[in-house]
């Protein structure tokens, strides 16, 4: 992607949606005045823009580019990442979305205050919700990084400066009220500019038709050259054609095999020649197309069914999500709301699905290194040669764009919500200062934390949301029994072992073969274990402290519960 | 509580009883007297068995599929229209299932939500 014109493009649709963005905000901004059009858009949300909302903000880099690259690496069973990421809403739908809305609350940690009338409570929600958003802001600033450099050539640093600018800009300008516009609107393009590639490569798939489930692994179709930035273990199937040149080996390999390749490594593959595929991943056509061999490493049966856990109980827990609930009218739009999200996902994770498939015959060589996640941007003008090719490449990278932008700010009005309200007093000034504040620590995070796939970074957020928040909604729209001193112990235990596993996984400590292979399985998908955890947690020492069920619990459970035209409802709002 | 047949003169009467009845039921659920309390956990036992119950049929669903593969793995190599049932079931299928459990359940709590209303106010004739 060095051609000038290719870049000209891409750099235009990139300046498009980021103006396009901040235009569509700056809209919002006009209609945004108090309190409550920052925190939760004057409840005046209907059912369809917000389910847009919901689904632009929920879409983030993860589901844009990482699924793609999963499903190219990994095939059949990293299907269970789209699938989890909607059924989440079924979840969603069936336990939280209109008891969650008739609470009146206006923020996660609200609820919690709401709900079980303590202050200490409200504070350890208001942290969790706060690192949780963090967890999930890194991994979007460093994709925003990732791609503006594959695309343009510019260093990893401007990514996070230019997605983090737009942000703060939008959300201290307007808050809530100003990003639903944004993330509807994001929606769209986002839409399109996964579908219109994926439909035109059908087109070109059914007239050339390879094969995808061979014995062999994908070839190149001309001689491509790929250039070893961090040290990595590839599976070489036949060396036919080629040819290493760095520190370690130089000219043609031996024999098939596993080889480690120092950073500084160049490979030429030959026209016609099989990729080497990075270890871990299936290097056969046959191997990838079956269900059960996991996402690399030991174990893929338990991995299936921790990514199901973290997945389908995650888009409960996480904070940016849940507060877009509250800006429904009632109960009854937030069930309608979370229906048509599941239409809309629906809809979307067809095309990153097909596209995957695309960049495993099209872009084999990015398996190499094992970085699939810029399969997505570097495939249209890979796979459909000429203008048509670079007019596809510049949408792709436009839709990335607002995905980075989109999620961004849901979580940064999160954030300012919980922070402005609970630390400060909860006015506009309050929101404002501390959105800018909240949006620039993370850009200098992104740049210095290691960076994972985006699909596992982000499972990551999802397992801490699944093991926090997510029992602490559940248990307390569910169950009368739960205290106060029950929900802290289970959100901080939750936070701790999710946390710390996820910091191990990053840092990669934990040798491969300890235990035969289950303890970096567990730590790699810890939501299996954490999120039964942290539910036993709360109902254990609830019922220790069963005295400390709060007195008007009965009040509370039918202010949750009982349809709203029975005029129980009480509308919430910060003090300040 | 309809009676067919007598609908002139039924609907006068109750015009005025219906009054007080209304404010009576609101308000034990809204004091939380023992009746309106009672009220309120019928209507979230019946929510939660019913959210419990197809959250029960989905996951067991989905945790059906790795498992059947593992056993069979013959069945998701089958090919329907040239495309292999594992990824025509994760890639496809999948989606409509989830859309119809989500659109029953949206059916049957409000029709619970009626219901309970319908006792309380007892001017909703249940639909």
């Amino acid at each position: 992607m060095s051609e000038p014109t290719a870049t000209a493009l891409t750099a235009g649709s990139l300046l498009v949606a980021a103006v396009a963005t901040v235009a569509v905000g700056a809209y919002g901004v006009r209609l945004s005045r108090t309190t409550s059009d920052f925190l939760v858009a004057s409840r005046a949300v209907g059912a369809r823009w917000n389910a847009a909302a919901i689904s632009g903000e929920y879409l983030s880099a993860a589901s844009f580019l990482g699924v793609a690259g999963l499903i190219a690496k990994y095939g059949a069973d990293a299907l269970w990442y789209p699938v989890g990421f909607t059924a989440g809403y079924l979840g969603l739908l069936l336990f939280v979305s209109a008891p969650l809305r008739r609470t009146g609350a206006y923020t996660v940690p609200d609820f919690a205050e709401f709900r079980l009338g303590s202050a200490r409570l409200r504070k350890v929600a208001m942290i969790v919700v706060v690192t949780v958003c963090i967890f999930y802001l890194i991994p979007q600033y460093q994709g925003a990084g990732i791609a503006l450099k594959a695309l343009l050539g510019v260093p990893v640093w401007i990514g996070p400066v230019a997605v983090g600018g737009i942000v703060i800009v939008n959300v201290v300008g307007g808050g809530m009220r100003s990003i639903t516009f944004v993330q509807a609107f994001q929606y769209w393009l986002k839409l399109t500019a996964v579908a219109v590639p994926a439909l035109a490569l059908l087109m070109h798939f059914g007239h050339e038709h390879p094969q995808l489930g061979g014995p062999l692994p994908p070839t190149v179709d001309q001689q491509t050259v790929v250039a070893v930035e961090t040290d990595v273990v590839v599976t070489v199937a036949d060396p036919a054609g080629v040819t290493v040149s760095g520190p370690t080996y130089d000219g043609s390999l031996p024999g098939a095999g596993q080889y480690t390749l120092p950073a500084g490594t160049t490979l030429t593959l030959a026209a016609g020649s099989r990729t080497p595929v990075v270890a871990g991943a299936p290097a056969s056509g046959s191997e990838w197309i079956k269900s059960g061999g996991g996402l690399g490493g030991k174990h893929p049966l338990y991995q299936v069914f921790s990514i199901m856990v973290a997945t389908f109980l995650g888009a409960m827990g996480l904070p940016h999500v849940l507060v877009r609930f509250y800006t429904n009218r009632d109960g009854r739009a937030a069930r309608r709301t979370a229906l048509s999200v599941i239409t809309l996902l629906s809809l979307f994770y067809l095309f990153p699905v097909l596209l995957g498939v695309f960049a495993r015959l099209y872009v084999p060589q990015l398996l190499i290194t094992g970085k699939a996640d810029a399969a997505v941007l570097l495939l249209p003008s890979a796979a459909i040669g000429g203008l048509p090719g670079e007019l596809l490449g510049a949408l792709v990278a436009a839709g990335a764009i607002a995905a980075f932008l989109a999620t961004s700010s849901g979580l940064l009005v999160s954030i300012a919500g919980a922070l402005s309200t609970d630390v400060l007093r909860g006015r506009v000034r309050d929101f404002r200062m501390v959105a800018l504040i909240a949006g620039l620590i993370p850009i200098p995070l992104s740049v210095v934390a290691p960076v994972l796939e985006l699909s596992r970074g982000v499972g990551l957020a999802f397992a801490v949301a699944a093991s926090t928040l997510c029992p602490l909604l559940v248990l307390g729209i569910w169950w009368r029994g739960l205290t106060a001193a029950g929900a802290i112990a289970g959100l901080v235990l939750g936070a701790l072992a999710s946390g710390v596993a996820i910091l191990v996984a990053t840092t990669g400590w934990v040798d491969d073969d300890v235990l035969g292979g289950w303890l970096t399985t567990l730590i790699g998908y810890p939501a299996a274990v954490t999120v039964p955890l942290a539910f036993a947690t709360m109902v254990v020492v609830s019922r220790l402290t069963k005295g400390d069920v709060p007195p008007d619990v009965a009040r509370i459970f039918a202010r949750m519960h009982v349809p709203e035209r029975l005029g129980m409802g009480v509308e919430r709002v910060p003090r300040g | 509580m309809t009676r067919p047949g007598r609908p002139q003169r039924e609907r006068v009467v109750l015009a005025h009883r219906r009054g007080t009845r209304v404010v009576h039921t609101r308000v034990e659920v809204q004091e939380q007297t023992e009746v309106g309390d009672a009220l309120v956990r019928g209507l979230v036992r019946a929510q939660l068995g019913l959210a419990l119950r197809l959250a029960a049929v989905v996951a067991g669903g989905m945790a059906a599929l790795p498992l059947l593969n593992a056993v069979f793995p013959e069945l998701s190599a089958a090919t329907i229209f040239g495309v292999r049932l594992n990824w025509l079931t994760l890639v496809v299928l999948v989606y409509p299932a989830l859309y119809g459990v989500g659109r029953l359940f949206i059916r049957l709590a409000e029709q619970g939500e009626r219901d309970f209303m319908g006792v309380v106010d007892d001017d909703s004739p249940p639909r």
